[in-house]
């Protein structure tokens, strides 16, 4: 039995949807319009005006918002509301660059600790639910967001934060955690823990988990469901949007419903920012129809996925879109295929190899060539030549199902790879020499 | 009655082969029999040394990809024919060789192979059985 934390609006048909996102678009439009001076020179050098915006069929007139825009905006230049009405200030890391900060009216805290509400209830949450939170709390979202949806559900909050994860896990077996809100990784971490401390799921109480805030993959999701003996939710947000909450998982667990009543969801071509029909793979882009505060149109995400409106057995109607795939900053283009370096990371995590690679791309007699070195353990290496070449045959197949294209795969030694900082430099692109 | 060979896998870069045999110099080790397979990306050096256990621990440390293969050493005549006999004793008991080396002795008119077969044991009783000399681990370090 599904349950829903808006059940009316978590079902909307297909129609009232549209009618509300249109309604909500016009008013936001002009209130940008007004409040903005950024984004409204943006619109005045496209020629676009609030009255061009009729529904959300014109919504591709608008410019996008990337975030270096946010880092010229800095700090107030996006702001649409007086700071007087305003609450809250949260901010990304910062680890890419100048900080972001996005600011809150209480209405916006409101609807945003309503997103996260409903992920917690598609996770199965009810006031009965004790719900421990292991995200940072502060200036990151994932702390605040899920704690303020917790308080929603009206589940009992243990705003752990993060860290010491022996006293989370006495904790969670004092108090009798039910649900879990962390990163992937710290989740993965916990479970890990609770083993070596001697225990099992059996002496846990655990019963879902709600993940998000990193990028995690489907053996990893199992890993963690076996560690902890849970079900484990992906949550998907960012801190421009409002936080997590933007999309959240169903019982189906096979992508995340955005919350559409609040973020019209596009996917655009990351070259040319031409719309892309419903099933294309592409960069996601998000307009924010209810924020007052930091209402930000059309904001590139560079998170690559696919959207689908195709029936979810939970009932809910919100669009689904897929775990991100990739960042479109670091998408490459092979003899005319969309390659992300993540997409042959996954095929040699599968295949027993550590995530040190590298991906070389020259243009030979002019068709593109993709060479992919990868460093090999003791373990994987074969005394003979036919063992090693069998070896890299196999990941050339593997990687060639992945990405239908045919790549030369390298074992090399391993710590072989040039590492700056530590981190190895995942792509040489030598086309970019010649041109 | 097995031999310990080090496989050491090296990339078809300047300065990957000596680095390997500097730092066996270094840690004292002598090299009895060397072969190299190549290949355009790498090659695979294979190596019988005095004590393969140090020079493999050596390796391991360096960040080198080494691994250890049993491999059979056998003693034959260095004349004409003097490998014929065992290639047609392998034949005959159907055993293939992934590879082979060989070299010849301070013993005089004495050449030793390193064989690597799919299945040493049987080769091991096929030999035997032949009366081949059929070297022990020590007379192959201690040469």
């Amino acid at each position: 039995m599904e349950n829903y934390w808006n059940k009316e609006i978590e079902c909307m048909s297909r129609e009232d949807m549209k009618k509300l996102q249109d309604e909500r678009l016009v008013k936001q439009v002009k209130h940008v319009w007004d409040n903005v001076p950024y984004y409204r020179k943006k619109m005045e050098e496209k020629g676009v005006t609030p009255d061009d915006i009729k529904s959300t069929d014109d919504l591709h007139k608008l410019p996008f918002l990337t975030k270096s825009d946010l880092r010229d905006a800095y700090p107030y230049g996006l702001l649409a509301k007086p700071l007087a009405d305003c609450v809250r200030i949260q901010s990304t890391s910062g680890t890419t660059g100048k900080r972001v900060v996005a600011f809150y009216t209480q209405h916006d805290i409101d609807l945003w600790e309503d997103c996260c509400a409903r992920a917690i209830v598609a996770a199965g949450g009810t006031n009965e639910d004790v719900c421990q939170v292991c995200y940072g709390y502060g200036l990151f979202t994932g702390g605040p967001g899920l704690n303020g949806g917790s308080h929603k559900v009206g589940c009992l909050t243990l705003p752990m934060s993060s860290g010491n994860t022996e006293r989370q896990i006495q904790f969670m077996r004092d108090l009798g955690s039910t649900i879990l809100c962390c990163t992937p990784s710290y989740a993965a971490y916990i479970g890990e823990t609770l083993h070596e401390m001697g225990f099992t799921p059996d002496d846990i109480k655990l019963k879902a988990g709600i993940f998000g805030a990193e990028p995690w993959t489907e053996e990893m999701r199992r890993e963690i469901e076996k560690l902890l003996g849970i079900k484990a939710y992906d949550i998907y947000g960012l801190t421009e949007t409002s936080g997590p909450g933007v999309s959240f998982e169903c019982s189906e667990q096979t992508g995340m419903h955005i919350n559409e009543d609040n973020f019209i969801a596009e996917i655009i071509d990351p070259d040319t920012g031409e719309v892309l029909p419903e099933g294309s793979k592409g960069e996601l882009v998000f307009t924010s129809i209810t924020k007052e505060a930091f209402p930000l149109l059309r904001y590139r995400t560079r998170d690559i996925c696919v959207l689908t409106r195709e029936k979810c057995s939970c009932g809910r109607t919100l669009v689904k879109m897929t775990k991100p795939m990739g960042r479109s900053d670091d998408m490459l283009i092979i003899r005319g295929v969309n390659v992300f370096p993540s997409q042959i990371e996954t095929v040699l995590i599968e295949q027993g190899y550590t995530p040190n690679y590298q991906i070389e791309v020259d243009r030979v007699n002019n068709s593109d060539t993709l060479d992919i070195n990868v460093e090999m353990s003791a373990e994987q290496f074969s005394d003979t030549v036919k063992g090693i070449q069998q070896k890299e045959r196999e990941l050339v197949n593997a990687i060639k199902t992945i990405l239908g294209i045919t790549p030369k795969v390298h074992l090399v030694s391993p710590k072989s790879i040039v590492r700056s900082e530590g981190k190895a430099v995942r792509v040489i692109d030598k086309r970019k020499l010649h041109d | 009655m097995f031999i310990k060979q080090l496989s050491i896998f090296v990339e078809n870069k300047p300065g990957k082969l000596s680095a390997v045999t500097r730092l066996l110099s270094d840690n004292d080790i002598d090299i009895r029999a060397l072969s190299i397979a190549d290949t355009k990306d790498f090659g695979i050096l294979r190596l019988i040394v005095d004590k393969p256990d140090k020079a493999c621990e050596a390796l391991k440390n360096a960040d080198c990809t080494v691994s250890m293969t049993n491999v059979i050493a056998i003693g034959t005549e260095d004349k004409p024919g003097g490998l014929t006999g065992i290639m047609d004793c392998l034949y005959a008991s159907n055993i293939s060789v992934e590879y082979m080396y060989a070299f010849i002795t301070k013993k005089a008119g004495e050449a030793y192979v390193i064989i690597r077969v799919d299945n040493n044991d049987k080769a091991l009783e096929a030999l035997k059985e032949s009366g081949f000399a059929v070297l022990t681990a020590d007379e192959i370090y201690d040469m």
